[in-house]
């Protein structure tokens, strides 16, 4: 009994990393659907916005070093603390910003380009996001705190204790995540389903050349998926940077998405939720089940190589369209 | 006016396709080598053995090898750093297990043991493709790694977990080790690298290099006029990762001499090669030594501005430096997608016809 409630502890931290893996991957799968560009930066685009929005709370100046280092100015911060739901709006607003440039810059230039192309263009925006993130707010590690519930469950670790003789522990944070990662894919359902902009991307998902003759601009199309991409980055930040500090290594979890994404199929956004949960329940199993018998820390590998077998056996993902190739 | 063959004369298929069609490029090839082996090994010290020639050489072949790959089959492949690991461990346990096994041998039969690996982690090719295999090359980088990191008998059961190098010599002179001369290092280096780019050249342009391009322009065309995808895509995976292999080997056993798996080949050592083809030029042999030579170069040059130049401390300096490096990556892709290679072309193309351009 002891075993099987401690297995479900693990699966259930398990569901939690899921979500937030989820929620990464949901970035991916926007840009994707819309515009047929992997987009490797998200995971970059996680960081930067957990970055800008911890540096705009705290008032941090952006460029400090970089000031410095010119001009010897020496002034690291401007003084104040911008309340939570402030600096939320001005990152959003970075977000924006940072979509228009990227669509400026880059991809206007990249159209009808092979999409290897365009996927080694997205490696190379992630170099760039990275240096500029750190060199804008600094490259030590940053705690994120912006009001979010944290610490253990104690309702839930009293209640199984007097039910079952065993306190089951859940982060307050990963439960307020799994709510929000569900409200987001909601929202965002309802919103390609039935509103006007919605139905423009999912046309310009079909056919970029029948929307285009139908009077579809999708040069703004790419702009608002891609603002689109950096909000939901935005909120995988804040839930990454809440659960374990704003740092480099947000941007490595984040290619753990990637397998998510080859698991439930790139187009679509159900495959990314369910991909998410079975990696993450899947790697913390493994590792609890295998890792005693082959040496821990499985649980850098397991995604991976669970996503490679599967697509040996099916190609398109869980809920990918169908690859149909014609000479 | 020198630059140009003088007419058509032609009468031989070995003549039609000759590498260096026009004298002046087979003269300055030869240059090219000459003041590459009797030349630099007498100038060369520590510090440019070290900071440029080695590292330069080293990442050339891993460039080549996975340019065989990327640019003439056509297949992405994040794997390189993990490859590269396979090469270097195999190096490690041939050399302390066979302490009498020459150390060119080593190196070669590394670079065997990785094709072998490389072949394994290539079957999934035959199903997925594009970036779906990109991300499934990610699974080798990762689990390779993790594997030298896990199994204590790759690495002699050492308590650091680290491997080191143990002194090996050809014709009696040390070539690793710690007492190894700048000059021996370039030389063996060079070595490698002139007879794989070669071997490179002929096999990119014999039947082989020419079914691996059939699959990298359209797998399913190539199929139908009778290229088997399988030998292709598997024997692409093979020879890449003997390159990448080599590479790996050399990067350990002459160049750093001791590493730690998780620091000397993560994703990172992957992307750098990716981007050393791409800016250097997909499908070419020599663009993948300039390519290599730009990124070994480009961070000592901004190095040695940011820091010695301006003064500025080295966090600020990387940083920098991953800003450019990513903004020439995308530069490359939007202005020249054939990258540096491509650039050379058409230079020798516009010498061709100079001083009478119409």
């Amino acid at each position: 009994m002891q075993q099987l409630l401690y297995l479900t502890e693990v699966s259930l931290n398990g569901l939690t990393t899921g979500v937030l893996y989820a929620l990464v991957a949901l970035g991916y799968v926007l840009i994707f659907k819309s515009s047929g560009v992997f987009n490797y930066a998200q995971g970059v685009m996680v960081l930067f916005a957990a970055l800008t929005l911890v540096g705009l709370q705290r008032g941090q100046v952006p460029f400090a070093h970089l000031w410095t280092a010119v001009f010897g100015t020496h002034t690291y911060l401007f003084g104040w603390n911008l309340p939570a739901v402030v600096a939320i709006v001005m990152t959003l607003g970075v977000m924006v910003l940072l979509a228009i440039l990227v669509e400026r810059l880059v991809l206007k230039h990249l159209i009808n380009q092979h999409p290897i192309v365009l996927f080694m263009a997205t490696i190379g925006l992630a170099y760039f996001l990275e240096g500029f993130g750190d060199l804008m707010w600094g490259s030590d590690v940053k705690r994120l705190d912006i009001g979010l519930p944290v610490g253990i469950s104690e309702t839930i670790e009293s209640f199984t204790a007097a039910t079952f003789g065993y306190g089951v522990f859940v982060d307050r944070l990963d439960l307020f995540a799994g709510l929000v990662a569900a409200a987001l894919v909601f929202a965002l359902t309802v919103w390609l389903k039935h509103s006007q902009l919605g139905r423009t991307l999912r046309a310009v998902a079909d056919d970029h050349q029948a929307a285009l003759s139908v009077g579809i601009s999708l040069r703004l199309v790419w702009v608002l998926v891609w603002s689109t991409a950096g909000f939901v980055a935005l909120v995988a930040g804040v839930m990454w940077g809440a659960k374990s500090g704003v740092q480099f290594s947000l941007s490595l979890i984040a290619l753990k998405a990637l397998p998510v994404l080859m698991l439930g199929g790139f187009t679509s956004i159900r495959g990314a939720i369910v991909g998410g949960l079975i990696i993450g329940v899947g790697e913390k199993l493994f590792d609890f089940l295998m890792g005693p018998i082959i040496g821990g820390a499985t649980e850098s590998w397991f995604a991976y190589v669970l996503a490679l077998v599967f697509l040996m056996f099916r190609p398109q993902g869980l809920y990918g369209e169908k690859i149909i190739e014609r000479v | 006016m020198f630059y140009r063959e003088v007419g058509d004369f032609k009468t031989t298929y070995a003549a039609d396709s000759q590498t260096f069609p026009i004298a002046f490029d087979r003269v300055r090839y030869y240059f090219v080598l000459i003041v590459a082996v009797l030349l630099v090994p007498f100038l060369i010290d520590d510090y440019w053995s070290n900071a440029v020639f080695v590292p330069l050489l080293v990442w050339s072949v891993a460039a080549i090898g996975l340019n065989i790959l990327t640019g003439y089959c056509g297949q992405i492949s994040l794997g390189t750093g993990g490859f590269m690991a396979v090469g270097a461990y195999a190096c490690y346990k041939l050399s302390t297990e066979f302490p009498d096994l020459n150390i060119v041998f080593c190196i070669l039969i590394s670079g065997a043991i990785t094709a072998a690996v490389g072949m394994l982690f290539g079957l999934p090719s035959l199903r997925i493709k594009g970036f779906y295999l990109a991300v499934a090359t990610l699974a080798a980088q990762f689990f390779l790694v993790w594997l030298f990191n896990k199994v204590p008998w790759f690495y002699n059961y050492s308590a650091s977990g680290q491997i080191t190098m143990p002194e090996r010599t050809i014709f009696g002179l040390a070539v690793t080790g710690p007492n190894v001369e700048p000059w021996a290092q370039y030389l063996i280096c060079l070595a490698f690298v002139f007879g794989l780019a070669w071997a490179a050249r002929n096999l990119t342009r014999g039947s082989l290099g020419r079914q691996w391009m059939a699959i990298r322009d359209m797998d399913i065309a190539a199929e139908i006029i009778g290229v088997d995808p399988l030998r292709a895509k598997l024997s692409a995976f093979a020879v890449s990762s003997f390159y990448v292999g080599v590479a790996g080997a050399l990067y350990f056993s002459v160049y750093l001499g001791a590493v730690e798996v998780t620091e000397a080949f993560g994703i990172n050592q992957s992307f750098l090669v990716l981007f050393m083809i791409i800016i250097g030029g997909l499908g070419s042999i020599f663009g993948s030594l300039v390519g290599a030579a730009f990124m070994v170069l480009l961070p000592i040059v901004l190095r040695n501005i940011l820091t010695r130049g301006l003064n500025w401390d080295t966090a600020l300096a990387t940083h920098v430096e991953f800003m450019v490096v990513g903004c020439l990556i995308m530069f490359f892709l939007i202005a020249e997608p054939h990258g540096l290679a491509q650039l050379w072309n058409i230079a020798k193309q516009k010498l061709r016809l100079w001083p009478f351009p119409h």
